[in-house]
């Protein structure tokens, strides 16, 4: 589905990815863990377009998406939560998942994933018009899923979505990603926090300093001494 | 009855108004309704105006410092199309605001769009430069002679009370021009799907990419209605102050930036209010304190409110992004 080859970005003088490569498949959940200025975020951010690589090449479903600009792609069927939530703080809950569906027109096809997200997110019906910067960090980071999945994506890349919140939050927020998953859409996610990362993952990728150092099967991965040591905190 | 004459003084726009202030209380109370009067029109056309700025600053977060000069383009456009090629007024609004689109889209694309990812200084400085550019292209075409606008509005207006209380066809269709414009832009910016785009590229930029909202497109839309604006504005204004130079947009173009920002900028509503208080503002000081004196007793008001609310009437507190 989604395939990454060679990727190089920099940042002015500084090579933030020195070639990366790996490959998301149709149904997986893909973590890609790493330290902090490992170079996660600005993987998903070359994905999705809003930055563009020096080398290297991204493919969608069998499209070159490398150059096409970021507006373009999601209507491809790509969505992204960025980190730190980015929702639109002066408008509303609703507003905010309107804005997710920008990009489609069926009236009766957005009508439906009000229903599915407000499902998932029973708690965004409730707040449904009340300012998003009003909510809490966990309730953003909901609406910030729920608004990239109003796009109806195939895939959707999450970057960092348990920074920040508290426990019962981060478990919510996991528990929802597994949902979205089992409801049939790829996850490419990016996290911190390894071990839960790992848990929900099929397949994971360590990021170091820009490379990928590691990958596999999460569940070896979890067992893997190094990984234990660096990433898991044991 | 005993009447005093009393001329006011030139009142900046090169056409001296001379009124007559009568020393009788009902005669005041229609002098004041007079001037309130003016002061909408002044302030509709101050609003008109304003919303060019404020929208630009909302969405691609930029002062277009040109702005004012692009009323002074459209103005000679609807000169020339009515006065050299005698074509009806509508035609030639209509014309002038289709170059003063193009214009302001051209400007955006040639000069800011490039200074996307550079500093707010630059692009403001850039803006100075296409001011000045302008300004110097009208000496040019135009020359520095100021040439008489003829009204586009013959109508000459209601009065009321006997005489006393006249309201001039310009005054009349200057406010409603604006109203008008405001209900409708604020209907376009909250129920239709570009204007969906202009509230979220003005609330989150990267945000709104990640949503397949095309930017670039976006902020060019919003020159394009704000200069489309310029060039009503631009008509509209030269109908009440008839003398057209390459400089008649500059004067305005600053007391609009500055309505903007006393009304909040960045905010539709904000620019109408800040507009209206603007124009408002101006002739009843012109009227009652001091013709000389208005500017500033203009601008001691917007220190005011700026110091007792610094994101302007309407204004939203604009959050530092981490």
């Amino acid at each position: 589905m989604l395939e990454v080859k060679d990727l190089k970005v920099n940042y002015g003088v500084i090579q933030a990815l020195k070639g990366i490569s790996f490959e998301v498949n149709e149904g997986e959940v893909i973590a890609l863990i790493g330290a902090n200025g490992a170079g996660k975020t600005t993987t998903l951010q070359t994905i999705s377009g809003m930055l563009t690589p020096t080398t290297g090449s991204v493919m969608l479903n069998g499209v070159d998406i490398t150059r096409i600009p970021g507006h373009k792609i999601v209507s491809m069927g790509l969505a992204h939560v960025p980190e730190g939530r980015r929702v639109f703080p002066g408008l509303t809950v609703l507003e905010n998942l309107k804005m997710g569906a920008y990009t489609r027109s069926n009236k009766k096809e957005i009508a439906d994933s009000y229903e599915m997200v407000y499902e998932s997110f029973p708690r965004l019906k409730e707040r449904q018009n009340q300012l998003a910067g009003t909510l809490s960090g966990g309730e953003q980071q909901m609406l910030a899923m729920g608004r990239a999945l109003m796009s109806k994506p195939s895939i959707v890349l999450m970057d960092e979505p348990s920074m920040g919140l508290s426990p019962i939050y981060v478990d919510e927020i996991f528990k929802i990603i597994q949902s979205i998953s089992d409801a049939g859409t790829t996850v490419l996610l990016v996290e911190q926090n390894a071990k839960k990362a790992l848990a929900i993952a099929d397949r994971a990728y360590v990021l170091e300093t820009g490379n990928i150092v590691l990958s596999g099967d999460a569940k070896d991965l979890m067992n893997d001494d190094s990984i234990k040591k660096a990433y898991l905190g044991e | 009855m005993a009447m005093h004459q009393i001329s006011l003084a030139d009142d900046g726009y090169g056409d001296g108004v001379h009124r007559n202030i009568i020393f009788e209380r009902e005669f005041l109370v229609m002098g004041f309704l007079t001037y309130l009067i003016n002061g909408l029109s002044l302030g509709s056309v101050y609003a008109l105006i304003a919303l060019g700025y404020t929208m630009v600053y909302g969405i691609a977060k930029m002062l277009n410092f040109a702005h004012g000069d692009v009323i002074m383009i459209g103005a000679y456009l609807v000169f020339i199309c009515t006065s050299n090629a005698g074509m009806p007024a509508i035609v030639s609004i209509v014309i002038a605001i289709g170059c003063c689109t193009a214009l302001g889209m051209i400007i955006e694309k040639i000069a800011y769009a490039p200074l996307r990812k550079a500093t707010n200084l630059a692009v403001l400085i850039t803006a100075i430069g296409v001011s000045y550019f302008l300004q110097n292209v009208a000496l040019l075409v135009f020359g520095s002679n100021p040439v008489s606008f003829t009204s586009i509005i013959p109508w000459k207006g209601l009065t009321f009370a006997g005489g006393q209380l006249k309201i001039t066809g310009n005054a009349i269709i200057a406010i409603s021009v604006c109203l008008v414009i405001m209900i409708v832009l604020m209907w376009f910016v909250k129920n239709t799907k570009p204007g969906q785009a202009m509230r979220a590229v003005s609330e989150d930029r990267d945000a709104a990419v990640l949503m397949g909202i095309n930017v670039n497109a976006t902020i060019s839309l919003t020159f394009a209605i704000g200069s489309g604006l310029a060039a009503i504005a631009g008509a509209l204004l030269c109908s009440s102050y008839p003398s057209l130079t390459p400089y008649t947009g500059s004067m305005p173009g600053i007391k609009a930036f500055t309505a903007a920002v006393f009304g909040g900028i960045g905010s539709i509503p904000g620019a109408l209010l800040g507009g209206l208080l603007l124009g408002i503002i101006e002739i009843l000081a012109k009227a009652y304190i001091s013709s000389e004196l208005a500017d500033a007793i203009v601008f001691a008001v917007l220190i005011i409110v700026l110091l007792v609310k610094p994101s302007g009437i309407l204004g939203k507190q604009i959050k530092e992004k981490v």
